[in-house]
């Protein structure tokens, strides 16, 4: 299973940006955990200066925004 | 080619008389209307197209690793420039270039001009006042941008920012890793980058239509040097008021500019014009909400008070030479 982490701040475009991800992810059955990173001092462990950005196990794959084709080939 | 659609759908397909008020009033909505929306979208695109290839990461890296003799602070400015701006970006990348080891003077440079010049108001601005205008805007806000994070460099303010902050700074350097390039032809990114910048006229469609709307109404109906006896030249706390009452009117920033526009055509001076408009997309209450993550309230007092006296000081400039 892999560990999915949306790092986001409080502004519209990441809430749309988390929940197109797990959308994503119920859609195309990817067996997978996602979850909300919007702890400043949490998102800036990962070492990205653009939000929302996408985390999977561990590593960032992705910075600013993505569209669902893009959010599936990063995610599959 | 856009003022003669208008003029027929205005004049013809509509068969409203020419001259009258209401004519008028709606063939300069159409006109403008359609100019902006076609110039945001072009300008979106090229600013996406530039983006796609300057990462933020690079410039970041290209500070920390060249030793530039104070010309770091004009760069900052210039990329903040290029970079789209969403006040949600502020604190990343305050504290990703905090954490690279990069003067907090440059940082602020780069956080003054960032919001200042925008694809959003260097658009609006085209549309509305025409290119040399809009160069006068874009050179003074990075210059704004440049001086002001060298002036706020001076004043050490390292000790005003969050204690976690400079924790992170003392770590800083240590976690400079180089960005990763995205190895994608341009082909390939060309869709995303028109669909963001499609993104970006439709997130702002509404406040430019009610702004061009309200606009050619006043456009219309108030005479010619209106404003002239309560806001021209003579008054000397014009600027710096307007630049004051412009502070809480981020969200509609689009909108203001057609306003912007008539105040300007019925007498208000251009300085002033353009040093309300500085102030009403660079000095953002939002803005300094999320700056007050990383900075404490006295911090973000003094970046905000340096930055509207610069903007009041060019205000004064620029009514006093064009």
């Amino acid at each position: 299973m892999k560990n999915i982490k949306v790092l986001m701040s409080g502004c519209k475009c990441s809430q749309k940006f988390y929940e197109l991800v797990v959308k994503t992810v119920n859609e195309h059955g990817i067996d997978a955990r996602v979850e909300k990173v919007d702890d400043i001092m949490e998102v800036m462990q990962y070492n990205t200066m653009t939000l929302p950005a996408l985390v999977v196990d561990g590593e960032v794959v992705a910075r600013g925004q993505k569209n669902e084709s893009e959010l599936l080939s990063l995610l599959a | 080619m856009i003022q003669n659609f208008a003029d027929w759908l205005i004049y013809q397909a509509c068969g409203l008389e020419r001259a009258t008020r209401l004519s008028e009033a709606l063939n300069f909505f159409v006109y403008d209307t359609l100019k902006i929306l076609l110039l945001l979208f072009l300008i979106s695109t090229a600013m996406g197209i530039v983006n796609a290839y300057f990462p933020i990461e690079r410039l970041r890296h290209f500070l920390t690793s060249h030793r530039l003799y104070g010309l770091q602070y004009l760069l900052a400015s210039l990329f903040g420039a290029i970079t789209p701006f969403c006040s949600c970006s502020s604190i990343p990348l305050f504290i990703g270039f905090v954490k690279g080891g990069i003067p907090l003077g440059v940082t602020f440079a780069y956080l003054i001009t960032s919001p200042l010049i925008n694809e959003v108001a260097v658009a609006m601005f085209a549309g509305s006042f025409g290119w040399s205008v809009t160069g006068i805007y874009v050179l003074s806000g990075i210059l704004l941008g440049s001086i002001g994070g060298f002036v706020l460099g001076k004043m050490r303010l390292e000790r005003h920012l969050s204690p976690w902050v400079v924790q992170i700074q003392q770590l800083s350097a240590q976690h400079n890793e180089e960005w990763e390039a995205e190895h994608l032809r341009f082909a390939e990114r060309l869709p995303t980058i028109v669909r963001d910048a499609w993104g970006i006229v439709r997130g702002v469609l509404p406040y430019v239509v009610i702004g061009i709307a309200i606009g050619a109404f006043m456009h219309g109906y108030i005479p010619e040097g209106f404003f002239e006896q309560y806001l021209s030249r003579e008054h000397w706390y014009a600027v710096p008021l307007s630049v004051i009452l412009a502070v809480p009117m981020y969200a509609n920033a689009a909108g203001i500019v057609p306003i912007v526009e008539v105040f300007v055509a019925k007498g208000i001076p251009l300085g002033t014009a353009i040093a309300f408009m500085m102030s009403v997309v660079g000095l953002s209450l939002p803005e300094a909400t999320m700056l007050k993550k990383a900075m404490t309230w006295r911090l973000i007092l003094i970046f905000f008070s340096t930055v509207a006296l610069f903007i009041i000081l060019s205000g004064f400039l620029f009514n006093a030479i064009l």
